[in-house]
């Protein structure tokens, strides 16, 4: 009972950062125990040819399931799949991320399994029988250490918590048919996506965010230049700002919204509330610029600018611009 | 339309929070509760689906000790017409012990929609409903912005990073409520005086088996504490410098 299986997540055939993530996580484990890393990839058909750069991060064996009708995630053939592998032989940890898609398959795959799941973990190491994970409860006001004695222990990965790394192994193909189900009795009709040529606020390195004192949607173009200006920023947004209707709700970082920690944080016009803060307070650098020196978001900034964001920003977008051409 | 809306009594986020002297758990005191945020649009979602229809009803259904009684007594005074408390001295972490008991009671109530939260606020793990899905071998869709029933079929918007996906499902289902559905409504006077009078059921929680336990619980490392480096556009070198020397984010 040595071996790992993970879950390797797809958007429109092609694995996304967090995939390598979760299986380089698998391999963290597998090395622990000396076993192997199994991968299950569902997509369209030819998503075997992504069992190279799996093989490149750590994957021993690639169970393939390629069929036209897979291109966009379907819950009840990705449950099926990974819990007849989990039932096939014996795995000491099935590893997830806790992405939007992970947090949706895990668990169906626990209940599949009649067994339990620790999710969004930052951190997981084996102690004797049983797996020892962190998990920020409380929107991340206090850090839980939980107990996990099921095997196989089904772990869903926080994006961003295990950083992908190269470990270079057979990757060998096997692949499989479309499990017969009944019919679908859930259809993913459509993925409806904001705009793809923007980075995903889970992947940017750097998160430029609006917030109510850009007073208008239009506005945000303020944001949107400054994170051009960076090359690889993504944009996010307040929840009074998504309620609002400026911005889409998807792009919202808070408590109930999106939680992310990128390198740098830059919040325009943000007081900083409590519920906004739990989304961010782990990014590695903040950066603030407010007209009110008393905003809550002055209180975690490690670089705060009391300012008018309408001279601030302009300047700021000019001078990274010029410092990027400079590097 | 019979839909059943499963609530959590949660500490309101905003509170000061310590760890109790078992290190395994939050000392409650001077913490304030009340509905898990996601669970209060579930509740709003399924009364106003019932209000649309002028039929059917909207019962709720918690876990824990008698404490929830509270939580089930707002949900009814919003206007749900009965109330389940699944009784236990402590709400164990293990969505799957919590599940399986949710599931028991459910099985057999003839419920055309089972409605949960997108996740509860606190352990934020968002797996309780999907659990009870695949127990009751029901078609589960999560995180709805959207919600649609109409002649045995659903249609939902489900959010996901950068966009959202559009399902298609049959009922009965479990499906997960996101916020953006609905805003829920604040229990009317009239409301809270009927509600004393609705029907609240206990019974035990027939609990599944406990893998998954807290072991500790710690504060996180406090950021440092922020710092202004001055004021207006004039400053906006210095943070450049700052950036490039100091954080090493350029």
């Amino acid at each position: 009972m040595t071996n790992v299986l993970v879950y390797a997540e797809t958007r429109g055939g092609q694995p996304r950062k967090v995939t390598f993530e979760a299986i380089t996580a698998a391999r963290q484990l597998a090395d622990q125990l000396g076993g192997a890393v199994h991968v299950v990839v569902a997509g369209p058909a030819g998503v075997e040819a992504l069992a190279a750069s799996f093989g490149e991060h750590g994957a021993d064996v690639v169970v393939a399931c390629g069929h036209e009708s897979l291109v966009h995630y379907q819950p009840d053939v990705a449950t099926a799949l990974v819990a007849s592998r989990a039932r096939s032989a014996t795995y000491r940890a099935i590893v997830f991320s806790a992405s939007a898609q992970g947090k949706d398959l895990a668990p169906r795959v626990a209940a599949r399994l009649r067994t339990t799941l620790a999710s969004d973990v930052t951190s997981f190491s084996l102690r004797g029988d049983a797996m020892v994970v962190t998990h920020p409860g409380y929107t991340g006001k206090v850090i839980q250490t939980l107990k996990l004695v099921a095997s196989p222990a089904l772990l869903a990965v926080r994006p961003g918590a295990v950083a992908a790394a190269k470990q270079p192994k057979a990757g060998t193909v096997e692949a499989v048919a479309l499990p017969e189900l009944p019919s679908a009795r859930v259809t993913t009709t459509e993925t409806v996506l904001g705009d793809t040529k923007k980075l995903d606020l889970g992947e940017a390195p750097v998160i430029v965010s609006g917030g109510r004192g850009l007073k208008a949607a239009e506005h945000f173009a303020l944001v949107e230049e400054l994170a051009a200006a960076f090359g690889n920023a993504a944009v996010g947004a307040t929840r009074a700002v998504t309620d609002e209707g400026w911005r889409p709700h998807a792009d919202q970082i808070g408590q109930t919204g999106r939680l992310v920690s990128p390198d740098l944080y830059v919040a325009v016009g943000i007081s900083g509330a409590i519920q906004h803060l739990a989304g961010m307070r782990t990014s590695r650098c903040i950066v603030a610029i407010n007209k009110d020196k008393e905003a809550p978001i002055f209180k975690v900034a490690d670089y705060g600018i009391v300012g008018d964001v309408f001279e601030v920003v302009p300047a700021l977008t000019a001078a990274i611009k010029s410092a990027k051409q400079g590097a | 339309m019979k839909i059943a809306v499963c609530i959590k009594r949660v500490p309101e986020m905003d509170g000061t929070f310590r760890i109790a002297a078992s290190g395994a758990a939050v000392d409650e005191a001077g913490l304030k509760f009340d509905m898990s945020d996601f669970d209060g649009y579930a509740v709003e979602a399924a009364l106003q689906m019932t209000e649309k229809l002028g039929a059917g009803e909207v019962h709720v259904v918690s876990l824990g000790p008698d404490i929830v009684q509270e939580t089930l007594r707002k949900a009814l005074s919003m206007g749900c017409a009965r109330a389940t408390q699944l009784k236990c001295d402590v709400v164990p972490y293990d969505p799957f012990a919590i599940a399986s008991a949710l599931a028991a009671e459910l099985q057999g109530g003839a419920y055309d929609l089972v409605l949960f939260g997108k996740m509860s606020i606190d352990s934020a793990n968002g797996a309780v409903g999907f659990m009870v899905a695949e127990l009751l071998g029901l078609p589960m869709v999560h995180g709805c912005s959207k919600l649609d029933v109409a002649g045995g079929q659903g249609t939902a918007r489900r959010e996901i990073e950068g966009g959202g996906e559009m399902m298609t499902f049959s009922l009965p289902a479990v499906v997960s409520i996101d916020e953006g559905i609905a805003r829920p409504r604040y229990p009317s006077l009239k409301g809270i005086m009927a509600a004393k009078k609705k029907p609240l059921d206990v019974k035990p929680a027939q609990l599944g088996p406990v893998a998954l336990t807290v072991e500790r619980m710690e504060l996180p490392a406090a950021r440092p504490p922020g710092r202004i480096i001055g004021e207006g556009a004039a400053v906006v070198p210095e943070l450049v410098r700052l950036l490039q020397t100091e954080a090493k984010v350029l």
